[in-house]
């Protein structure tokens, strides 16, 4: 390794050294370094080995553009994988490995795949595994790709934010700061992001005068007077998509985040003009053997030199079709490097004179024909471009660098993004973006003149189309000198050896004129086929030559060829930035009870139930959680039970029109209930499925209270809402979830009126508060509610106070109760009391297909003649077939086995096959019986159960039986509800 | 990400929104009315290319909900009506 530091210059902190390791051995590096700069600083060549192939990689580029510098990163706990070390900041304690490599990058043993490249052509795996990928696959992977994924949490905070402005400039720029500067003039708020980590772009390592300063000095003054106006410049923020109406989906990261503050923030952006002014990309140079370590974009190489003080050579080969790299070849030589140009063009442009003063070797009409070098470029050959075999070389020179310049590519990423294809500049042999969105402006330039010039315009644009005006003249630089034509030459026209198209994903030239004769000749295909510009870079330095390539290989121009689509991010977007804090405990915010210190101190097994954390029973010591079920179950029977009902909905219906409103949604007749009373009532989707049940009380004339499953609330409420206001608009009722507001318990058991009546002035008399009765007054003292229903078959009464008394009436009743040995139960009893009691669980015993009839409620469909939700679906001919799933008892033939929820009813067939009639929808040991019981859908389950008839249930490959029956096993008359 | 006007509260984003489909005329009475027609009304939308009339509620803000015609195609709104 050769340090390559030059001992001053650039825009790192010499004073702060940074200690990391690349694949374990110890380097360092200086504040402000990438870890590709302290790479190529420290003298390392290969920091990749190629996707397919296991060629041995060096930098590329010096930024996103990076095809082949994918490194794992690890510091402290964070591990990113597949990151690209030209936009990794160096940081104290980094430890990055090379990918696809093994043991290392340098000495991969997979290297010897290069050797059978003849054999691994485009679409090989296509081809060749297409009968037996699945027993390939994971030998493949293994061979081919990426990074490896952790597989621990991310510990790091990602935050999400929202922010509007009147004008969001993309990219921070000589083009980007001076829309800014001239948008901010004109008073309008505005926002800067540029995703590198000091705002300036190209003025860092471009040479240019602005305003009477360097480049780099005016952007910074820039910067701070937009600071100073308000203007937020976000650095080290890309804009990486742009959405509908002006949002755009921006991705921050902090540099140094302290402890506990977000590493990345998610912005939404939504701006009402947009200035994009996201610069260009450099493309490659297509020759034999281009992959070596050693061969970089020149821009890339002028990058590292002025702001990592990094020389990637010590003899270079500059190699261009343009003018744009004699600035590069000028600055290497200045650093101390040999330099010798090639270029392209039949005749040296006038760029070139001051190379050629400067005393550098400055050859047109030349092109390299090929590298020579095991880990990296050491030998060059050079000749004529149009030579068709390399021995065509009339010249072999030592170098180490290929710096090679191949035309610019604008980047018309977010341009694209809305949908307009950027449109092919024959004369600029560029992809260019002009047609846009309206409130987008796109600023394309040849040179930091131009860009000034342009984004001026663009931000005196944008501020006019918002109806102000820019009294501020556009910053001042030297006029350039006029440019030479770039010559577009797509490959060097020599057959046999590996020019090669995309660094990262091991595209050569030859496989896109493959992916022709193979008739892939659609743009879409050619990408899916070979793998042209996928991945991490997403084809930034390829796309354009690949596209070149496929047109002169199928005899049509560029614009024939066209594009593929350009959809976000623009770079890879962190998955945890995504999710933002909306993850784990944070996704969905679990909802406690107003007693959940009671149950918490009861030493409940809390459960998630529908967004409610509630007990599922309540373990004693030596209990598992089927004891504890058991064991409430029948206390619940023989005494008192309580139970936390305070997550059942409860939505309060008013209004002169409640029970004609009522009447239309609820499939069972609600209109004519008295106040005071409760009917169980189903609520039908439009289609008749059974879409939730519950109890409707009416408490007065014109006040009604629901309560949906717990977690149907939210759904119920905006059904009601939807169809008053869409459907039954003029009747005058109005709805409002109270849930929350309440506590409610249940007592139950044939204790529980002994227990509660000390609590209430409510008549808890049978005639005064029968069965499906409500009634509201005091509990100890607030005013509360008492409703007489029952979920377990007990005589029981849902207790309703004010939620913040919950926590003191739990207390006071299991105080109450202690004579009778009450006995807190838990979700699982009531399930278990219910199941006993054949009472369905919505979602649990009834799906998206269960209609009423179904269920064994018909009546409403026979008695009432509005037309109610669902009505007309109930006469459909799919609604009346004869063999629907009813819902049915099961008793299974050994009473010890419960059986498996989900295991199928099944039939034989004439051929000996099985065929399914329904399914176990709930299964328990049932204590009151002392036996196994079970509930399910089964078709024509009613005539089943009426001839005591037996069927099978398959299970996982085991049958067992079971007798139909009609779905209640206990206290089937009623008579415990009542008396 | 939409931009939605809603016609009661203004501009805000489409996460505040539910989407509601087409709106569909509900036929009846359900004794009279055939099951072509019923099916249609259930499950068959226009699903226009272009100007297209949809039903969004507000539903994390008035709660209300709205006719909003809006291009399929481009994206942009052409009208919103309070219902």
């Amino acid at each position: 390794m050769t340090a390559r530091r030059l001992a001053a210059g650039g825009r790192i902190d010499r004073t702060r050294s940074l200690a990391f390791t690349w694949d374990g051995v110890p380097l360092s590096g200086f504040a402000g370094d990438t870890v590709a700069s302290a790479l190529l600083a420290a003298g390392v060549r290969v920091v990749g080995r190629s996707f397919k192939y296991h060629r041995p990689r060096g930098l590329f580029g010096a930024w996103t553009e990076e095809p082949n510098a994918i490194v794992d990163v690890t510091l402290g706990e964070v591990e990113e994988p597949d990151a690209r070390a030209t936009v990794v900041e160096l940081c104290a304690g980094v430890a990055a490995r090379g990918v696809n490599g093994r043991p290392s990058v340098a000495r991969d043993a997979y290297g010897v795949l290069d050797l059978a490249h003849r054999f691994l052509p485009a679409g090989f795996y296509y081809k060749t595994f297409l009968r037996d990928w699945p027993r390939r696959e994971a030998r493949i992977r293994a061979m081919a790709g990426l990074g490896r994924v952790a597989g621990t949490p991310d510990p790091r905070r990602f935050a999400s934010r929202s922010a509007q402005c009147d004008v969001l400039v993309v990219g921070a720029g000589p083009a980007g700061l001076a829309a800014a500067r001239a948008a901010a003039a004109s008073g309008l708020s505005v926002i800067v992001a540029d995703d590198r980590f000091i705002p300036g772009g190209s003025l860092h390592w471009r040479a240019a005068t602005i305003d009477e300063q360097a480049g780099a000095d005016w952007a910074a003054a820039t910067v701070a007077a937009l600071a100073a106006q308000g203007v937020r410049v976000m650095a080290r923020t890309t804009v990486f998509g742009a959405y509908d109406h002006g949002a755009y989906g921006v991705l921050e990261r902090a540099a140094d985040p302290p402890a506990g503050w977000a590493a990345e923030r998610l912005w939404t952006v939504r701006a009402r003009r947009t200035v994009l002014a996201p610069g260009a990309i450099e493309r490659p140079l297509v020759f034999p053997d281009n992959d070596r370590p050693g061969v970089m974009s020149a821009d890339a190489v002028l990058h590292y030199l002025r702001v990592y003080a990094v020389r990637a050579g010590e003899s270079a080969v500059v190699a261009t079709n343009n003018d744009s790299a004699y600035e590069v070849a000028l600055a290497l030589h200045a650093a101390g490097t040999a330099v010798i140009v090639a270029d392209l063009r039949p005749a040296l442009p006038e760029a070139a004179r001051a190379a050629t003063a400067a005393g550098l070797r400055v050859m047109a009409n030349t092109a390299v024909l090929g590298t020579i070098g095991r880990n990296g470029v050491r030998l060059v050959d050079l000749g004529p471009p149009d030579a068709t075999s390399a021995r065509a070389a009339t010249m072999r020179v030592a170098a180490d660098l290929v710096a090679v310049a191949g035309g610019w590519s604008p980047t018309v990423h977010l341009a694209s993004q809305s949908g307009f294809r950027p449109r092919w500049d024959a004369a600029r042999t560029a992809f260019v973006a002009d047609t846009l969105r309206g409130d987008q402006h796109f600023i394309d330039a040849a040179d930091i003149a131009g860009a000034l010039e342009a984004g001026h315009a663009a931000g005196v644009a944008a501020a006019g189309a918002l109806g102000r005006t820019v009294a501020l003249a556009a910053p001042r630089t030297p006029p350039p000198a006029a440019a030479a034509p770039l010559r577009a030459l797509w490959r060097v026209p020599i057959r046999g050896a590996r020019q090669w198209v995309d660094l990262q994903n091991d595209v050569t030239a030859d496989d896109i004129a493959l992916a022709a004769r193979e008739n892939y000749a659609s743009v879409e295909h050619l990408k899916r086929y070979t793998t042209l510009g996928m991945a991490t870079d997403q084809g930034k330095t390829s796309n354009v030559n690949g596209l070149a390539l496929l047109a002169e290989a199928t005899l049509r121009t560029i614009p024939e060829v066209g594009t593929t689509t350009f959809r976000p991010p623009y770079t890879p977007v962190t998955l945890g930035a995504v999710a933002g804090l909306r993850h784990g405990r944070l996704y969905a915010p679990w909802r406690q009870l107003p007693a959940h210190a009671e149950h918490a101190a009861l030493a409940a097994e809390m459960r998630e139930y529908g967004g409610w954390m509630r007990p599922a029973c309540y373990r004693r010591a030596g209990e598992d959680a089927a004891a504890a079920v058991q064991r409430e179950a029948a206390a619940v029977r023989g005494g008192v039970g309580l139970f936390d009902a305070s997550s059942l909905g409860k939505i309060a219906v008013a209004g002169p029109d409640a029970a004609t409103f009522l009447n239309l949604m609820y499939y069972n007749e609600v209109a004519t209930l008295k106040p005071g009373r409760i009917r169980y009532a189903l609520l039908l989707q439009e289609t008749g499925v059974v879409y939730d049940d519950g109890v409707v009380a009416r408490l007065a004339p014109e006040r009604y209270l629901l309560s949906p499953s717990s977690s149907h609330t939210q759904g119920v409420l905006a059904m009601l809402e939807r169809w008053h206001q869409t459907e039954w608009p003029q009747l005058r009722v109005a709805f409002h979830d109270i849930t929350a507001a309440w506590a409610t318990f249940v007592l139950a058991g044939p204790a529980a009126r002994a227990v509660l009546a000390p609590f209430t002035d409510i008549p808890l008399a049978d005639d005064a508060l029968p069965h499906m009765a409500v009634a509201e007054g005091r509990i100890r003292g607030i005013a509360g509610r008492i409703a007489r229903v029952s979920f377990s078959g007990e005589r029981s009464y849902e207790v309703s106070v004010p939620a913040g008394y919950g926590l003191a009436l739990w207390q006071a009743l299991l105080a109450a109760g202690a004579p009778h040995e009450i006995t807190p139960y838990g979700v699982e009893t009531s399930s278990l009391l219910r199941a006993e009691k054949g009472y369905i669980l919505i979602g649990t015993d009834t799906d998206g297909m269960t209609l009423p009839d179904d269920i064994g409620m018909a009546a409403s469909l026979r008695s009432k003649s509005v037309d109610f939700v669902g009505r007309r679906s109930l006469l459909m001919p799919e609604a009346r077939r004869p063999d629907r799933r009813q819902f049915v008892g099961l008793l299974p033939a050994d009473p010890a086995t419960v059986p498996a929820v989900g295991a199928h009813a099944i039939e034989r067939t004439a051929d000996g096959g099985l065929r399914s009639l329904g399914w176990v929808t709930s299964a328990f040991h049932s204590p009151a019986l002392g036996r196994s019981i079970a509930l399910g859908m089964v078709q024509r389950g009613r005539a089943l159960a009426a001839a005591g008839a037996v069927v099978e249930l398959y299970h996982l490959g085991r049958i067992t039986r079971a007798r139909v029956c009609a779905p209640v096993f206990f206290d089937p008359t009623g008579e415990r509800l009542r008396a | 990400m939409l931009l939605i006007e809603c016609p009661w509260c203004g501009a805000r984003d489409e996460p505040e929104f539910t989407y509601g489909g087409e709106p569909a005329v509900r036929p009846g009475p359900a004794t009279e009315v055939g099951d072509a027609e019923w099916t249609g009304y259930l499950y068959l939308r226009g699903n226009e290319k272009g100007a297209h009339r949809e039903l969004w509620c507000h539903s994390a803000g008035c709660g209300q909900w709205f006719v909003m015609e809006r291009d399929t195609v481009t994206h942009a709104t052409i009208a919103v009506v309070r219902r």
